[in-house]
């Protein structure tokens, strides 16, 4: 009557509220069980049933005191019973209807008395009585509660030898063993049960959809879900519904009778309270009794559904079967059987070892897989201990069931995690951020001998002075505590909650402790988290103003650790932190004064390190980045790059890397002459630091006068040079970035040939990792710019591997891939080879793919292709769909996608066939469209596309009815002269339509031509003049008329 | 003491004492003078007697330990005439406030070495531990705390196994974890009272200087 039943009663007032317990076949199996335990109390222990309990269970009965017979005195109201206690209390009392007992053979009497009403007596001192144990054995054996008083309790029961004690221990003992009779019987039942998955149900629902409809031979009139959307786990059921177990809600009207709403949950099928009002609220409340699938249910309501069911003749119910036992009963049971065994075990452990008896016990049933028993509270723990569970097993059952409770798990986790996740902040960082459910140690799992050790230093460490304090620390120092098991171990021992509080001491040796255990743990993303919760970083970060360095460096370092997830950086910046830390950086420029020979300190440079360590986990979030710089982190950083120390350079390097995304820093790197410094270290020996330097010029060379910086201080060689240790990925990975971002200045690109760098890039073309391919592509890209590299490319067989890479998904490979093959297809050889490859149906069907950079970058790469194919116009016309294809990207709203679609289109129409078919497409009125933009890049493809599809028909005619003449007018007045010419040109060719001079006319094109005829450029000053002729020509054509 | 002497006196001490300065020198004897509560009595021994040794670890150092502190006055009394003199007391001071590792650890392990044969003993720690743990009413044995913290300890720093703590192996567990200078218990001046402790006695030179 112990654990079991307390979890029986609250997780029914989880579920309602009231504090009553549904009736389910379960708890009615646990109550019948409690009852039979009870009755048989007190013939089989007759001396512990006169124990007189330490409280009087009190409920109110049903039973009327005129059932009382012998051994009671019994009044028209009351009852008391003849037996008494010690100081002559009535072992039983009832006073209509209120009954107190106090002890257990007077409940066995009470039960025999009550004869049929036993069940409802026992369920009525159930729910009036949440802590039977409490009551009965008083609030010592109160087992629910912290292990650590339990741990107490049989110690103290061993060592007073009264009588009573033993008496007490005994009953412990015996509600012990019930408490876990009933969870192993229930878990039987459990197993016996047959739990419904969303899958099994929408079969049914399905199946029997298949059979219903008008018609006698039909089994039922209908069947329809109430609810259209389905939740990705497959439920119908609202969320909050589907907490309580609930898979979805069906209407089914049966042909003999009323339209029943039924309710599919985990546990069953059964009755609801059916749709309410208008707006078809479901009454969610129990109406039935629960069936173990919808065919039970609708057999037993319709008469005629089981009568046709059975004329039908379908092996309905086989087929269910089938379906049902590999997926649900078999690993229930096995799981059931493991579950037992763990229980049993966990059981005979508990009698050699009666310490580690409550403890365990509680967390064996922590995870108790009950599917109506409800509960909402532990949720998330539940599930993520049995999902330990199942991958433990071999990992057979893994998947094999989509178990609705591990949805809703799931389900309820997430969102839970979404608040948090909006309450956290704002920064912008994404990756290894996940904080990890929280495991804690199992039950299952046999504890190793070092988490007994560990308690037991936990516990000096409670109660002890300092020197004990310290020597525990030092001790428990000694364990690997790099292991996670030593790491649960001591924050499921309490130890962690100990170390921090020792944080907050005097002792400067405590701390100094209790830091260097910390600094190790937290290494364990559990760990951090922990210690986030537990309040630890704040005093952290106070701990940085101490006078001691050792100290200081400790936090810094514990600090660093912890300080791998957003929340705890965030604390972090709440707290002050960032503003200490950057002060920590200070630290170093007094190092050549002689450390004081004072006992646990540490020296400057070390103080420098574990700040600067501390900065780099912090820095990862933009608030903080942006938090260092205003504390003036960055001439520190800068000051510290110079020194020569390896473990230095590394977080200050990475503490600079993470902060070059910010636009800000590259400026303030620009300006501290930080440059020089990493390139100097790019030389370095250490792999790590060449890495993190080489990621630094990585974010940095994104300007112009970095990358010019870059090549100055000699830093491209050494890049170079790197390029052939392919070993090291990652390095690998921000070499090539650095190489990619630095060959966007020309110069560089010939520095970067001259080191022959661009053969090895090719050379990394294939069997690279994406990350590396992103960047060794993105160079080539930029390298290809130039003749001389394409030609090397193409000699060093780049284009193959090149054009292998348009199949892949990696969106940021694509757009380098297909920029970078755009470059090459400027040269007609290396064209011949893409062609040959196929690569221009690769590169037009990239125009397909969902995201707007790589079809922009796609269409881009195409239009060199089609300029330097030979015989461009068939190719083009082979692509089937293609052309129709390219000219719906005019409806796209993205401006690059436009402008390279067009810019594809100017080219396609040189092709006169072509331009017809795409005329045919409607390419008129959708360019016409585009025409009203600010865009300059978009104006000038614009009009260059409109003067290409000018060539065709009336297409002259067309743009002018679809009003592309007018804007086009106004593009003459941007400030770019590729617009101009462009634009020129568009209206020469538009001109020729005697429609589109008066527009143009009107729109006082001609002032602005006059302009552009003076200009420099030759095709500009051409176009304009022949549109202002054919304006002319026009107006003197009418002139003559008129006058003739 | 007239000037000329204490000149002379703070003249010997400095030159036999490698941690203080000329200055701070001075400034100990003054305080010890002023602790002692006068310069000098005829035929009597200078110096500060245990109770008063222990009142001034206990007020200025914050001790609170009755064994280590009577083992601390016993460290500072090198002739074990029962009293600290002035020769005593810098070079004690100099070993508390300015002491490298090599002399603390000389120093705690004769203090930590109860009867002085060398070794710290099983029973020695159990003594000076006894009182280190907060009593578990649920205890069957009260004592049992404190003998597997013993047994802890040994199992620290006991290196070869001998059941008994040597100077050898107390000095290689303390170069391995500093935080076991101490370990029986604290009979060094913790960093912040010795870092008052300092304030309060070396401030303002000039006000010594005018002596």
């Amino acid at each position: 009557m112990g654990v079991a039943l307390m979890k029986l009663a609250q997780w029914t007032a989880a579920g309602h509220g009231t504090g009553t317990l549904e009736i389910t076949p379960l708890n009615e199996a646990v109550l019948k069980e409690i009852v039979m335990f009870v009755e048989s109390f007190i013939y089989k222990h007759p001396q512990e049933a006169k124990f007189v309990f330490v409280e009087p269970l009190e409920w109110n009965t049903s039973v009327a005191p005129s059932a009382f017979e012998s051994g009671y005195v019994v009044s028209e109201t009351t009852v008391k019973s003849e037996e008494v206690d010690k100081n002559g209390q009535p072992l039983l009392f009832l006073s209509v209807p209120q009954i107190k007992i106090r002890s257990f053979g007077q409940l066995s009497r009470l039960l025999l008395i009550a004869k049929t009403g036993k069940l409802k007596e026992a369920q009525a001192c159930v729910e009036a009585n949440r802590d039977p144990i409490v009551k009965i054995l008083g609030s010592d054996y109160n087992i629910m509660k912290e292990d650590s008083i339990a741990l107490n309790i049989l110690g103290k029961i061993t060592r007073d030898d009264d009588p009573e004690s033993e008496i007490k221990m005994k009953i412990a003992m015996l509600l012990k063993q019930l408490d876990l009779y009933l969870l192993n019987h229930s878990l039987k039942h459990i197993s016996l049960e047959i739990s419904l998955s969303p899958v099994t149900v929408k079969k049914d629902i399905e199946l029997l959809k298949c059979f219903s409809g008008k018609g006698d031979q039909t089994v039922l009139e209908s069947i329809e879900y109430t609810s259209d959307y389905e939740f990705s786990n497959g439920c119908r059921a609202p969320p909050w519904r589907q907490i309580h177990g609930e898979i979805c809600y069906v209407l089914v009207k049966p042909h003999d009778g009323e339209t029943l709403c039924i309710t599919c949950g985990a546990g069953g099928v059964f009755l609801n309270g059916g749709k309410t009002g208008d707006e078809g609220d479901i009454n969610y409340e129990r109406k039935g009794s629960i069936y173990k699938n919808l065919v039970a249910f609708l057999r037993e309501k319709s008469p005629k559904f089981s009568e046709n069911m059975s004329k039908q003749g379908i092996s309905f119910s086989e087929d269910q079967q089938k379906e049902k036992d590999p997926l649900g009963k078999a690993p229930k049971k096995e799981e059931a059987a493991a579950l037992r065994k763990d229980i049993s075990g966990s059981y005979k452990r508990s009698l050699e070892k009666n310490q580690i008896n409550f403890g365990r016990n509680q967390m064996t049933k922590r995870w108790e897989p009950s599917l109506n028993w409800k509960t909402t509270v532990n949720y998330r723990n539940k599930g993520s201990a049995k999902e330990i569970q199942e991958d433990k097993r071999t990992g057979k059952l893994e998947k094999q069931r989509p178990s609705v409770s591990h949805g809703r798990a799931q389900l309820l986790g997430k969102s839970a995690e979404k608040i948090e996740e909006i309450v956290s902040d704002s920064s912008s960082e994404s990756e290894e951020d996940e904080e990890p459910p929280d495991h804690r140690q199992e039950a299952s799992a046999d504890l190793p001998s070092e988490y007994w050790q560990i308690q037991k230093l936990v516990k000096y460490l409670k109660g002890g002075n300092q020197t004990a304090t310290v020597i525990a620390l030092c001790s428990m120092r000694d364990f690997n505590l790099a292991q996670e098991t030593c790491q649960l171990a001591i924050r499921d021992v309490g130890g962690l909650e100990v170390l921090i509080n020792l944080l907050e001491t005097d002792e400067v040796k405590c701390k100094i402790g209790s830091l260097k255990i910390l600094k190790e743990i937290s290494h364990n993303p559990q760990i951090r988290r922990n210690i986030v919760d537990l309040g630890g970083l704040p005093i952290m970060v106070n701990i940085l103003d101490s006078p001691h360095k050792s100290l200081k460096c400790l936090a810094a370092e514990t600090i660093a650790n912890v300080a791998k997830f957003k929340r705890a950086r965030r604390v972090v910046r709440q707290h002050g932190g960032i503003t200490k830390l950057v002060a920590l950086l200070d630290c170093a420029h007094d190092s050549t004064k002689p450390a004081q020979s004072s006992l646990y300190e540490a020296r400057d440079v070390e103080v420098a390190r574990c700040g600067a360590l501390a900065l780099w986990s912090c820095s990862k979030s933009h608030t903080n980045k942006e938090a260092i710089r205003k504390a003036g982190g960055i001439p520190l950083l800068a000051r510290l790059l110079k020194t020569s120390h390896e473990n230095m350079l590394i977080p200050v390097v990475g503490t600079l890397q993470e902060c070059a995304s910010e636009e800000n820093y590259r400026a303030a790197i620009k300006a501290e002459r930080i440059i020089e410094n990493l390139v100097k270290n790019l030389s370095s020996e250490n792999e790590q630091l060449q890495e993190h330097c080489a990621m630094a010029i990585y974010q940095c060379a994104e300007d112009k006068e970095t990358r010019d910086l870059v090549r100055l201080h000699g830093g491209l060689k050494p890049l170079a040079s790197l390029l052939n240790n392919t070993d090291n990925k990652e390095r690998l990975a921000a070499v090539t970035g650095a190489i990619w971002k630095c060959s966007i200045s020309k110069e560089n690109v010939t520095k970067f040939r001259e080191y022959k760098a661009i053969e090895t890039l090719v050379g990394l073309l294939t069997d690279q990792p994406e990350e590396v391919l992103v960047n060794v592509v993105g160079a080539l890209g930029e390298c290809c710019q130039e003749h001389e590299n394409r030609v090397i490319v193409r000699k060093c067989g780049g284009i193959q591997p090149l054009v292998n890479l348009l199949v892949g998904i990696n969106q940021a490979l694509l757009v380098n891939v297909t920029k970078a093959v755009g470059a090459c297809a400027v040269e007609p050889e290396s064209m011949m080879i893409i062609d040959r490859l196929d690569g221009v149906r690769l590169l037009w069907s990239l125009l397909k793919n969902p995201h707007p950079d790589v079809k922009a970058s796609a269409a881009w790469a195409l239009c060199p292709c089609i300029e330097n194919a030979k015989d461009a116009g068939e190719m083009v016309r082979s692509f089937v769909g293609g052309l129709e294809l390219i000219v719906n990207l005019l409806k796209s709203d993205n401006k690059e996608v436009l402008a390279s679609v067009c810019a594809a289109i100017t080219n396609i129409a040189k092709d006169q066939e072509n331009l017809a078919v795409i005329t045919d497409h409607g390419v008129v009125p959708l360019l016409s469209k585009l025409a009203n933009t600010n865009n300059n890049k978009l104006r000038h493809h614009l009009a260059e596309a409109i003067s290409r599809c000018c060539m065709w028909g009336r297409n002259r005619v067309a743009f002018g009815e679809h009003k592309a003449v007018a804007p086009l007018v106004r593009y003459l007045k941007s400030n770019d002269t590729n617009v101009h010419r462009a634009t020129a040109q568009a209206l020469y060719q538009l001109s020729e339509d005697a429609d589109n001079c008066i527009t143009m006319h009107e729109n006082s094109a001609v002032k602005l031509l006059l302009d552009m005829v003076g200009s420099p450029d030759q095709d500009l000053q051409e176009a304009a003049a022949g549109c202002i002729s054919n304006i002319r020509r026009l107006a003197l054509a009418t002139e003559k008329a008129r006058y003739t | 003491m007239n000037r000329k002497k204490l000149q002379k006196l703070t003249d010997t001490l400095t030159k036999n004492c490698k941690h203080f300065n000329k200055f701070e020198v001075n400034c100990l004897i003054k305080l010890f003078y002023d602790l002692v509560g006068g310069v000098e009595r005829q035929g009597l021994v200078i110096g500060l007697d245990r109770n008063a040794f222990r009142n001034i670890l206990h007020v200025t150092f914050g001790m609170t330990d009755d064994m280590i502190m009577d083992r601390v006055f016993r460290g500072f009394d090198k002739d074990n005439d029962g009293c600290v003199n002035v020769l005593e007391w810098i070079h004690g001071l100099s070993l508390f406030l300015r002491g490298s590792l090599e002399e603390k650890m000389k120093y705690c392990f004769e203090v930590f070495d109860l009867n002085g044969d060398g070794f710290i003993s099983k029973e020695e720690m159990f003594h000076m531990l006894k009182n280190s743990l907060l009593k578990q009413p649920s205890e069957e044995d009260p004592d049992e705390g404190i003998k597997d913290l013993v047994e802890i300890t040994l199992k620290k720093m006991d290196h070869d196994h001998d059941g008994k703590l040597s100077f050898a192996d107390y000095e290689l567990a303390v170069r391995e974890e500093t935080l076991l200078l101490e370990a029986f218990g604290p009979c060094l001046p913790d960093p912040k009272s010795q870092m008052e402790f300092e304030a309060q006695v070396f401030k303002d030179p000039n006000e010594f200087n005018d002596m």
